[in-house]
């Protein structure tokens, strides 16, 4: 791999990568400033050495409604310190400055985005670093500005696809992303609901074969055996609210600790007996 | 000079009013918000489902509401005539109902099983709550801690009529976290849910709908100045949180070029102490709840939390189509304080024998203003779009009176 891929490119060879090891990837979040600037960057330095193939950094968000408690939370917790938007930026910059291969993605919500106008924050992306965002309440109908403005730059604005996007829908979701599709595991809101693996298996086929990207598969996603189960079915495991959790209650070591355990679960997943 | 704009054009194809609007929701939902398009494009051109809202409405909701002089308001405030458009007097005690009636009836049309409401002051929750007991639809309300505080007898009769009231703590316990823990609540439960949004707000198709909904009280306001003065009025006066009761009375006159209207924001304890819920006066453009709109929010863009007496106007936006004929210059847009609203409450109550909730009581300090203004050839009607009921334990605590 070639230090100087960015953007999507960079996104799409560490997929390419993991595919080759005949492994999932590990896709680690955490709030960006959550619960200091100071000591997210700790954690967020610290993730590619605990085995996350791919980073997403939230961006806080006063009102984020597709979130459970534990991100509700961690975003609260990050604007009381005064983080915002430039800040989390600024935190993809300094890792930049320890990691160039790691993918980096942000993601939240569209109005600090829209307050920031799309051509600044794209650059500010650029800038930082950043590969790519998620914007959970931008559905392609509404996307346009954004996506072109990535496009230009190189970057994946990463569409989500979820267990309510039929088959009629799917190709509007699909087209025109780059990177990688996330799929949303359950009909629900960020660490709730627990996904069962078939019927990820048979939404990843599908979104696979549509899309011709990888398929990297969150919501709900918890305990390592989960992700397990998940890693042998799909392209990416994403586990945000539990490692959130986890700093919030024991610190840095004890998340950093736990993302160890949660990629080794789906690193060596698929060489183990299926159980 | 020029041909004036052609309003009625908006919404178009993607839910816009001009700039505003459209369908800003987590991919979840949008399957189901296609759904729901289809499904209102379908009710609203079917006769069947006019005539079902039409007999609801003269039976149970007991319209038309009543245009009513107020003699000692134009008296006092000593210029235009006045005229209340009398919706107060709706069963459940405020415009909510219309829209409720409407998309309940919209929901038994779909299939659904099961009701959902966000609210503020409790009159959205209540007109949702009695709807869904009516069709026999269990009901979930979620509503800020906050509000719960200071509207304990709208609570009650949410659980009266059978609804289960969530009280949501998250940010600062008011309006807008209960949409969020709604918007949450309908991504969870996809299929069977139906959401009953209170106001012309949210995701397209909601603010074309609630605004069609609404928009009978314009409709039999214009029909009744015309009987009852043989001309339009002047200006038409609502208070403004989302705007439904507003754009429910502005609908029918938009095309009218020759009558203002006017809408009155909660300016709280006043625009420059920042302590406030004028979206328009005191916000800016940006998304939340699915549309793009006026928003109170930060230099970051974090949304900024209102502030007003009354919980039913205390919310950080403003419905899309709002903020279009703020933009187009078609609507004013003023505001009145926390004080004036007071003042106004207890005046009309004592004048008119009118007890009207704090909301409209917001429209009434400017309507006192406009009376002057236009003089005694003038004519204005006002929205009293709640009554104040609810509201008599939360003035006595402001007034320092213990009941």
């Amino acid at each position: 791999m070639s230090a100087s891929l960015t953007g999507a490119a960079r996104l799409e060879a560490r997929f390419a990568d993991c595919a080759d090891k005949n492994r999932a990837a590990f896709v680690a979040y955490i709030m960006g400033g959550d619960p200091s600037l100071k000591t997210a960057q700790k954690i967020l330095d610290g993730l590619p050495g605990a085995g996350a193939d791919v980073i997403e950094l939230g961006l806080p968000f006063t009102d984020p409604m597709a979130d459970g408690p534990a991100i509700q939370a961690a975003a609260l917790r990050a604007l009381n310190a005064g983080v915002r938007t430039k800040d989390v930026l600024n935190m993809a910059s300094q890792f930049r400055k320890v990691d160039t291969q790691t993918p980096l993605i942000v993601m939240g919500y569209f109005n600090p985005i829209h307050h920031m106008g799309c051509e600044v924050f794209t650059k500010a992306c650029v800038d930082a670093g950043v590969d790519g965002a998620i914007v959970v309440d931008l559905p392609p109908e509404e996307d346009t500005p954004l996506h072109s403005a990535f496009e230009t730059a190189g970057l994946a604005l990463i569409r989500l696809a979820t267990p309510t996007t039929d088959d009629q829908r799917l190709p509007t979701v699909v087209t025109g992303t780059s990177g990688f599709v996330y799929y949303v595991s359950v009909a629900g809101i960020t660490g709730a609901l627990v996904p069962e693996a078939d019927p990820v298996e048979r939404a990843v086929k599908r979104i696979r074969a549509a899309s011709g990207l990888p398929v990297a598969v969150g919501f709900g996603v918890r305990t390592p055996q989960k992700a397990a189960q998940i890693a042998r079915v799909a392209d990416g495991v994403v586990v945000g609210s539990a490692i959130v959790d986890a700093m919030a209650k024991n610190g840095v070591e004890e998340a950093l600790d736990l993302t160890r355990t949660l990629s080794d679960a789906v690193h060596n997943a698929r060489n183990e007996a299926i159980s | 000079m020029s041909t004036p704009p052609d309003h009625s054009i908006w919404p178009d194809a993607k839910g816009r009013f001009g700039e505003f609007g459209g369908r800003y929701v987590a991919e979840t939902l949008m399957p189901l918000i296609l759904d729901l398009e289809s499904a209102w494009d379908e009710a609203r051109n079917d006769p069947d489902f006019t005539a079902q809202m039409d007999t609801y409405l003269r039976d149970y909701v007991g319209r038309p509401s009543a245009l009513y002089h107020a003699e000692r308001l134009s008296e006092e405030f000593g210029g235009a005539k006045i005229w209340l458009k009398r919706d107060e007097l709706n069963h459940t005690g405020s415009h909510k109902i219309n829209n409720c009636l409407g998309q309940v009836l919209l929901a038994k049309r779909m299939g659904k099983r099961r009701i959902i409401a966000e609210t503020g002051a409790g009159q959205h929750g209540v007109a949702t709550a009695t709807l869904a007991a009516r069709f026999g639809l269990p009901c979930v309300v979620f509503m800020g801690a906050t509000d719960i505080e200071r509207q304990q007898p709208n609570v009650f009769r949410m659980k009266l009529l059978g609804a289960q009231v969530v009280p949501v703590t998250s940010g600062t316990g008011t309006l807008k976290d209960a949409m969020n823990e709604a918007l949450r609540d309908w991504v969870t439960n996809v299929e069977e849910t139906f959401y009953v949004i209170g106001t012309v707000a949210g995701p397209h198709p909601y603010p074309h709908m609630v605004r069609n909904f609404q928009s009978v009280i314009g409709r039999e306001a214009r029909a009744q100045i015309l009987e009852r003065e043989g001309r339009l009025p002047d200006a038409c006066v609502a208070c403004i949180g989302g705007g439904s009761n507003a754009m429910g009375l502005f609908h029918a006159f938009v095309p009218d070029e020759s009558v203002r209207l006017i809408g009155v924001e909660a300016a709280g304890k006043g625009i420059d102490t920042g302590l406030h819920a004028a979206s328009l006066k005191g916000g800016e453009p940006g998304v939340l709840h699915g549309n793009r709109t006026y928003l109170l929010q930060d230099d970051d863009g974090q949304i900024i939390d209102a502030h007003s007496i009354s919980a039913g106007l205390d919310y950080p936006g403003i419905g899309p189509e709002h903020a279009y004929l703020h933009d187009t210059g078609r609507a004013e847009y003023v505001s009145a304080t926390d004080d004036e609203a007071l003042l106004m409450f207890q005046l009309c109550t004592k004048l008119e024998g009118i007890i009207p909730a704090l909301e409209p009581a917001h429209a009434l300090a400017r309507v006192a203003d406009l009376a002057r203004e236009l003089g005694p050839k003038g004519l204005i009607i006002m929205n009293m779009c709640g009554r104040g009921d609810k509201d008599v334990f939360a003035v006595a605590g402001h007034l320092g009176v213990e009941i």
